[in-house]
């Protein structure tokens, strides 16, 4: 039975408030990081800027900075500063010249010239591929194996499914992406170097450029959500309502699908949220090693090159992700799982 | 372990004791084993555990002993070995008092893309340095399990402490605490170590060079990952608080502090231990992914995130550069979470004997 309208209506709005809430913990942390942490480490408001504005700049360019960013004045007004560009957006005046930096701003690379959201939106694509791919394949292959261990516990499949689920959780994608690359695509030459083509432009191109990047960073996670389906179908199994509806004489195919999987899934909704989240924030090793040109790897070249703004960009971006993934798989649980009362 | 040693056997809180020593499964009186002993007679048994055990124990005593023996096989890991190297490729002969003819081009004839392995050179040398592998897998070690270890050491003293406070306190105390874990496993950890590593300057707190990367790491992955054992620590403390040796100890009037301490956490060291245990192999990957990204241990410090980071312009040449220390990660995270496994079912009241 459908719950009625307001309680839904309230259940959304209560998770939508908690997402709001983490989204301001995280901005807030992440203020603190890039512009107290230095301070209380006795960086100056010059050497600050010079963090901002990059490699060798002069000393009329620091103060302009320092200017410029408001970093001479209290942590309370730069906080102040900092929400205001991100929710209103600002406007960067360089002499002459007057860049729009619309909300939300997440303020402007010197390395790049260009406000920092602009970048992260270009190298979007990248990433969202590299993501949902790997996603699907995660969630459908660890799902599926983890049901047919459960079922058939202790049969030769499971234990050598368990056995490869144990060996992927301990192989770090550093490992294996290096190793793909070494054997498939450079000794037995069965897929070309992964170099990423837009959707739109090809798509045959994109699907092979990206299928072993997918299938990488797959790996790692099917592991991990099939021994967690696995561990949470044999619980379920073992409950009495199992009991019950086998007793009423439904299909064995019914038990399982539709009175045992719905539940342990639950568990499994809640990593995947995270998890993709995560990934869409820039999946980081992966990009490096294959690589591709996502958010992920331009956090990396953000960093080595100094670029803080970028940095701090990124790491918005990443929660943002994070919260939105969260959001919609709160807003999932009720369908999945029955027992979920939308009421507090 | 910041845990004060667990008192089955002090005098001092007997019910504590009483607890710990029952076998939860219901199988009575007449069997006076301690869970300890039980736990101890399923881990022997299980071949698994036991010998991902002894591999753990070997890893730290090769960790340990690293600088003796890589004075044993005469190779210091930073020692340049380019006599061994083929000058324009930076791969290594494969023969090398037969080096490429002149005017020959040098081809896999005359080069081996398997790093020369000799039982000079155990493990081969790095391709354009030709420092022995070896003994930089060695010293790895060193790096990866101090990093592991104190970091998980920083996770359990937070974790333990807020978690047993929330779980005693309940209420506000345990709202606002068990929030603040949501939002930690929320974080996006990697991206904020990153950061981190990019705006802490040299020399903070007397820090410099790789001893301020090692705090900062270790600081970084004990703050963002205590909620693991928090967690765990939490949901124990829930239950116990309303069993009768801690009700008996309130009626007698103790403070909150010694049933805390005193009463609730000697209870709480086993299961510690067990996730702490399966806390050391996730460590152990975030240090190395760190260092493979170039944030983690400077060079020329061994470090096997970083020797991957390295392999990964010479992955089509030389192979054996990847797969070295890519091995010595895998291994080591499978030892450690194979132990933890083993630990956990045999402390396990609900796995049969």
């Amino acid at each position: 039975m459908p719950p009625p309208l307001t309680e839904m209506l309230n259940y959304i709005l209560r998770r939508l408030g908690a997402g709001l809430l983490l989204l301001a913990v995280v901005t807030a942390v992440t203020f603190w990081i890039f512009f107290v942490l230095p301070k209380w480490a006795g960086v100056t408001p010059r050497g600050m800027a010079a963090l901002y504005v990059g490699k060798a700049p002069t000393p009329e360019a620091l103060d302009a900075t320092v200017e410029r960013l408001g970093l001479d004045q209290p942590v309370v007004v730069q906080f102040f500063n900092f929400v205001k560009d991100l929710i209103f957006g600002t406007e960067y005046v360089f002499g002459r010249e007057t860049v729009e930096c619309a909300a939300p701003c997440l303020g402007y690379s010197f390395t790049t010239n260009s406000p920092v959201l602009e970048q992260l939106l270009s190298r979007l694509p990248v990433t969202v591929s590299l993501a949902l791919g790997a996603a699907v394949i995660w969630l459908i292959g660890g799902v599926a194996v983890g049901v047919l261990s459960a079922v058939r516990k202790g049969s030769l499949f499971d234990r050598l499914a368990m056995g490869t689920a144990l060996v992927g959780v301990s192989l770090p994608i550093y490992f294996t992406g290096l190793l793909a690359l070494a054997f498939v695509v450079h000794s037995w030459k069965l897929l070309p170097v992964p170099r990423y083509v837009p959707l739109a432009e090809d798509p045959g191109a994109w699907f092979t450029a990206m299928i072993l990047p997918w299938i990488t960073l797959a790996f790692l996670h099917a592991a991990q959500y099939a021994r967690q389906t696995r561990a949470g179908m044999l619980e379920v199994l073992g409950e009495d309502y199992i009991r019950t509806a086998r007793a009423k004489g439904l299909s064995e195919r019914k038990v399982i699908f539709k009175h045992a999987l719905r539940p342990a899934l639950t568990p499994i909704l809640t990593i995947f949220g995270l998890d993709v989240g995560l990934v869409l924030g820039g999946a980081v090793l992966t990009e490096k090693v294959f690589s591709l040109k996502g958010i992920g790897a331009y956090a990396i070249d953000a960093i080595i090159g100094k670029d803080l703004p970028v940095v701090l960009g990124v790491t918005l971006l990443g929660a943002v992700f994070i919260v939105i993934c969260n959001l919609v798989v709160d807003l999932l649980y009720p369908l999945v799982d029955p027992r979920v009362r939308i009421a507090a | 372990m910041s845990a004060p040693s667990h008192a089955p056997e002090s005098v001092e809180q007997p019910e504590a004791a009483d607890t710990v020593t029952k076998a939860p499964d219901g199988r009575g009186g007449s069997d006076n084993r301690s869970l300890r002993q039980i736990a101890w007679q399923r881990l022997r048994k299980d071949k698994v555990a036991m010998i991902s055990g002894v591999v753990v124990v070997l890893l730290i005593l090769a960790a340990i002993l690293a600088p003796l023996l890589a004075k044993w096989f005469g190779h210091p890991p930073t020692q340049y070995h380019q006599d061994l190297l083929e000058p324009n490729t930076g791969l290594p002969y494969k023969d090398p008092d037969n080096p490429v003819p002149p005017g020959a081009f040098p081809s896999s004839e005359y080069l081996d893309r398997w790093g020369a392995i000799s039982s000079e050179h155990l493990l081969g040398v790095e391709p354009v340095t030709g420092r022995d592998l070896f003994s930089r897998i060695l010293y790895g070690a060193q790096i990866s399990l101090l990093v592991a270890f104190l970091s998980t050491l920083v996770c359990v003293a937070l974790g333990t402490v807020l978690g047993i406070i929330a779980g005693y306190k309940g209420g506000w105390v345990d709202t606002v605490i068990s929030r603040a874990m949501d939002i930690f496993l929320a974080f996006p950890l990697l991206l904020f170590a990153i950061a981190l590593v990019g705006v802490i300057p040299e020399g903070i707190l007397g820090l410099t060079g790789n001893g301020l990367r090692i705090g900062v790491i270790v600081f970084i992955i004990g703050f963002f990952n205590w909620p693991y054992i928090a967690r765990i620590v939490r949901g124990q403390t829930l239950s116990l608080r309303e069993r009768e040796f801690v009700e008996a100890a309130r009626s007698l009037g103790a403070s909150n502090r010694h049933i805390l301490f005193k009463e609730i956490l000697p209870n709480l060291v086993t299961p510690i231990l067990v996730y702490a245990t399966l806390l050391i192999p996730t460590n152990i990957l975030f240090e190395a992914a760190l260092s493979f990204l170039g944030v983690g241990i400077n060079p020329p410090t061994p470090s096997w995130g970083k020797m991957l980071s390295e392999a990964v312009s010479h992955y089509s040449t030389a192979p054996y550069f990847i797969i070295f220390p890519g091995l010595a990660i895998f291994i080591t995270v499978l030892a450690f979470n194979l132990f933890g496994d083993g630990l956990r079912d045999a402390f396990d009241p609900k796995t049969s004997d």
